[in-house]
C-alpha cells in the first residue's frame, strides 16, 4: 500500500462541534449498494438549508484539508460519510477530536485524521479565509501542519500514524496473513467447541 | 496474586490472536451481525479480492433499516430498497450465510434478534456494521459497531484490527422512582458525562440500578453508549443474564449450558477489579428525562426548564444557540408542555416487548390527542406476535395508535415512515441529529416509551408520573 506520511492540499474550514455522519451524509443516500457517487451528496442537508455552506462555497473549490471541531464523525457508524468526504476531495482531516469509528473507517481508507488544539484550528481557519489557495501540509512524520508562515502541532495516535506511514493501513492484507493464527485461536474459546466437557 | 482485571480486559486478552504491524491487537469475533445496508460493499471487497468467509455459521444476517412497516409486498414500491434486499439475499446464497428475511418469523431490527435467539452471550466478542452494536454488551459481551471496510475484515478473517481502549465504570447507585426508566438513566449518563465523554473508553455500567435491572432494560442503556461517544458499553452477568438466556434456541441446552453458565460468570468484573476511571451516580436523583436539542446531551429532566445561555461557555452558548434556533425552542422555557406532532415507540433502544408494555399501560383506556400521528413499531417479528398474544396491539389501536410490522422505522429515514417538514417527533429512538428522522428540518425529542406514550395522549411533552 501507498504510503502515507504528508497530505498536501488547500483547505477548507467547517469549524463546528458535534457535527454527526447523518448530517455528512443523511440516511437516504445510503440506499445504495456501492459507495460510487456519494461525493456530491456530503452535507447536502445543510448545505440546502444554508447556502454559504464551506461546501458550496467556490473560493474552497478542489480543498483536501478539512478543518473541523470537537467529535466531528459522531453517531451513526456508517463508512458511507468518510467515503463521502473521500469522493469529494477531502484527504485529510485536522479537527479538535474525532468519533472513535469515524476515525477507524478514514484510517481504513487511507484518511489521516489528526488533533489539534482549537486554538490552532482557529489559526488555520483565519489562514484559509485569508487565502483559500493557501497550501496547507500536514505531516505525520514532524507532527506538524503548515500554511504559509503558520506552524501548528499535531497528534494522532500511534497506531494509526503507524499504519499510514509504513503502509499498513489495508488492515485486511495484515489480518489475512494470521489465517492459522486465528484458526489456532478459535479452538481456545468455549463457545466455539460448544462448551464440550 | 489474585486477578484484578475486569471483565472487558478478561474478555478482550482472551479474544487475542496476536499483535499486527502497526500495533493492533488482532481480535476475534464471535458474533457477527450484519444487515442490508453496510454489507453490500463489504461483500463486493470479498469478491475483487478473491476471498471466501472464513467462519460463515459465525455470522448472521437479518433486513431491518429499509423494511416498509406497512406494505412488505415484494418488490418494495422503492426500487433502491428492492435493490439492497436482493443483495444481501444474493450474497448471503453465495457465501453460505445464514439470512434472517422478512418471511422468517425470527427477522427484525438486529440488536434485538441476536438478544431474542439467544446468539448474544456473555464473554463473546460481537461486531455489526452499525453503531448501536453497543446493546449486546446487556449480555456481558465486548460489542461494538464497525464501518463496511471491517465487515469484510471480519467477513474473511473474523477478526478486526484494534487499539485496546480504557475501561470507566459508571456506578448508579439507589432505586430508580417510579415513572424513571433505563431510558431516563442512559439520557441522564450522557447528558452529564457529554456527547464525547466515552471516546477511548468502553464503559462498564454498575451498581444497584443496574443489579436491579432485566436484560431488557440493560440493553436500552448499554444501545445508548455510542451516544455518550463509547464505541460500547458493558453489564456484568449475573443470575439475571443465565435466565435470560437459558431455552432460546441458540443457547446451549443441557449440561453444555451449566458449563457456559459457569464460564459467563466467572468473567464478571471482581469486587476489586481495576478500572482506568470510576464516576457515581445517585439514581433516585434520575427524573424522566427528554432531549431539547440536536444532540443525545442536551436534555432536561421533564419538571426542568432549558438552559440559560448566559449560564454557559462561549463555546456552548454557540452550540446551544444553534440547537435552539433549530428546535424552534427557547433559552430557560420549560420542556413540558412542548408540542408534539408525531409519536414514535420502537428501535433497537426501546422496540422490545417490555418496552410495549409499559406504553401500552399509558395508552390503556387513553386515546391519542387530535393531530398527532402515532405509530408503533415492534423491533422483532417475534415480539409483535407476543405484543399481540397479550393483547397490547388492540389497547394501542382502540388508543388511535397504528400498530406496525417490524422494522428499524423512524428512528433513521430509509424507509417510507419519516417525519414532513418541521414535525416536531416525540421518539423512544436514540438519536435527536438534525434531519435524523427523514425530514432534513425534522425535530426529535427523545424520551421513554412511557413517556411517548403520555406525550402522544396529551399532544405535548407531559410528565407521565402524573398518568401511571
Amino acid at each position: 500500500m501507498q504510503l502515507i506520511t504528508q497530505v498536501t492540499g488547500t483547505g477548507i474550514p467547517l469549524l463546528l462541534d458535534d457535527i454527526d455522519t447523518d448530517r455528512i451524509i443523511p440516511a437516504r443516500f445510503l440506499r445504495c449498494v456501492t459507495f460510487d457517487g456519494l461525493g456530491e451528496h456530503s452535507f447536502e442537508d445543510d448545505r440546502q438549508q444554508d447556502r454559504s455552506h464551506p461546501f458550496d462555497d467556490s473560493r474552497f473549490k478542489g480543498a483536501a484539508v478539512l478543518v473541523a471541531g470537537r467529535n466531528f464523525g459522531c453517531g451513526s457508524s456508517r463508512e458511507h460519510a468518510p467515503q463521502a468526504l473521500m469522493r469529494w476531495g477531502i484527504k485529510t482531516i485536522i479537527g479538535e477530536s474525532f468519533a472513535e469509528i469515524f476515525f477507524g473507517n478514514c484510517t481504513t481508507l487511507g484518511v489521516p485524521c489528526v488533533c489539534a488544539s482549537r486554538g490552532d484550528l482557529e489559526k488555520l481557519t483565519a489562514a484559509i479565509n485569508a487565502d483559500p489557495k493557501i497550501s496547507i501540509s500536514v505531516d505525520l512524520n514532524s507532527l506538524q501542519a503548515k500554511a504559509g508562515s503558520l506552524t501548528v502541532p499535531i497528534s494522532i495516535p500511534d497506531g494509526a500514524r503507524l499504519a499510514l506511514t509504513t503502509g499498513k493501513w489495508d488492515f485486511l492484507g495484515q489480518l489475512l496473513e494470521g489465517a492459522d493464527a486465528v484458526q489456532a485461536a478459535a479452538k481456545t474459546l468455549p463457545y466455539m467447541t460448544g462448551f464440550k466437557a | 496474586m489474585t486477578d484484578r482485571r475486569n471483565l472487558f480486559n478478561k474478555v478482550w486478552d482472551l479474544h487475542s490472536v496476536r499483535s499486527i504491524a502497526s500495533g493492533q491487537t488482532q481480535l476475534f469475533i464471535g458474533l457477527h451481525l450484519i444487515h442490508e445496508v453496510t454489507s453490500p460493499q463489504a461483500f463486493s471487497i470479498l469478491r475483487d479480492r478473491n476471498l471466501t468467509v472464513m467462519f460463515p455459521e459465525r455470522t448472521l444476517a437479518t433486513v431491518d433499516h429499509i423494511v416498509p412497516t406497512d406494505n412488505q409486498l415484494r418488490p418494495f414500491a422503492d426500487g433502491l430498497a428492492e435493490e439492497m434486499m436482493s443483495a444481501i439475499e444474493k450474497n448471503c446464497r453465495d457465501f453460505g450465510v445464514r439470512l434472517f428475511d422478512l418471511k422468517d418469523i425470527r427477522q427484525g431490527v438486529v440488536h434485538i434478534v441476536g438478544p431474542e435467539q439467544g446468539l448474544t452471550q456473555p464473554g463473546m466478542t460481537i461486531a455489526c456494521g452499525d453503531s448501536h452494536t453497543s446493546t449486546h454488551g446487556a449480555f456481558g459481551s465486548i460489542a461494538f459497531g464497525i464501518g463496511t471496510s471491517q465487515v469484510a475484515d471480519v467477513l474473511a478473517t473474523q477478526t478486526l484490527a484494534l487499539s485496546r481502549p480504557k475501561v470507566r465504570r459508571i456506578e448508579v447507585t439507589g432505586k430508580l422512582r417510579p415513572g424513571v426508566f433505563a431510558k431516563d438513566v442512559i439520557l441522564h449518563i450522557i447528558r452529564k458525562l457529554g456527547v464525547q465523554g466515552g471516546v477511548g473508553y468502553a464503559y462498564e455500567y454498575a451498581g444497584e440500578v443496574f443489579d436491579r435491572m432485566t436484560i431488557e432494560e440493560r440493553m436500552t442503556v448499554c444501545n445508548m453508549s455510542i451516544e455518550g461517544g463509547a464505541r460500547c458499553g458493558y453489564v456484568n452477568p449475573d443470575q439475571t443474564t443465565v435466565d435470560y438466556i437459558k431455552g432460546r434456541p441458540f443457547a446451549p441446552q443441557g449440561a453444555d449450558f451449566d458449563r457456559a453458565a459457569a464460564w459467563w460468570l466467572s468473567l464478571a468484573s471482581p469486587a476489586d477489579a481495576e478500572f482506568d476511571d470510576r464516576v457515581t451516580f445517585n439514581g433516585s436523583e434520575i427524573e424522566p428525562t427528554v432531549t431539547w436539542g440536536i444532540n443525545p446531551a442536551q436534555s432536561v429532566g421533564v419538571s426542568e426548564r432549558l438552559p440559560k445561555l448566559s449560564t454557559l461557555t462561549a463555546d456552548d452558548q454557540k452550540g446551544t444557540g444553534d440547537a435552539f434556533a433549530y428546535m424552534g425552542l427557547n433559552e430557560d422555557q420549560p420542556i413540558q408542555g412542548v408540542k408534539i406532532d408525531v409519536a414514535f415507540i420502537g428501535s433497537c433502544t426501546n422496540g422490545r416487548i417490555s418496552d410495549l408494555r409499559e406504553a401500552a399501560a399509558i395508552a390503556k383506556g387513553r386515546k391519542v390527542a387530535a393531530g398527532v400521528k402515532a405509530l408503533v413499531v415492534p423491533g422483532s417479528q417475534l415480539v409483535r406476535q407476543q405484543a399481540m398474544d397479550e393483547g397490547l396491539d388492540k389497547i394501542f389501536e382502540a388508543a388511535g395508535f397504528e400498530w406496525r410490522e417490524a422494522g428499524c422505522s423512524m428512528c433513521l429515514a430509509m424507509n417510507p415512515d419519516k417525519l414532513k417538514g418541521r414535525e416536531v417527533c416525540a421518539s423512544s429512538s436514540n438519536r435527536n441529529f438534525k434531519g435524523r428522522q427523514g425530514s432534513p428540518t425534522g425535530r426529535t425529542l427523545l424520551m421513554s416509551p412511557a413517556m411517548v406514550a403520555a406525550a402522544a395522549i396529551n399532544g405535548c411533552v407531559s410528565d407521565v408520573r402524573s398518568m401511571l
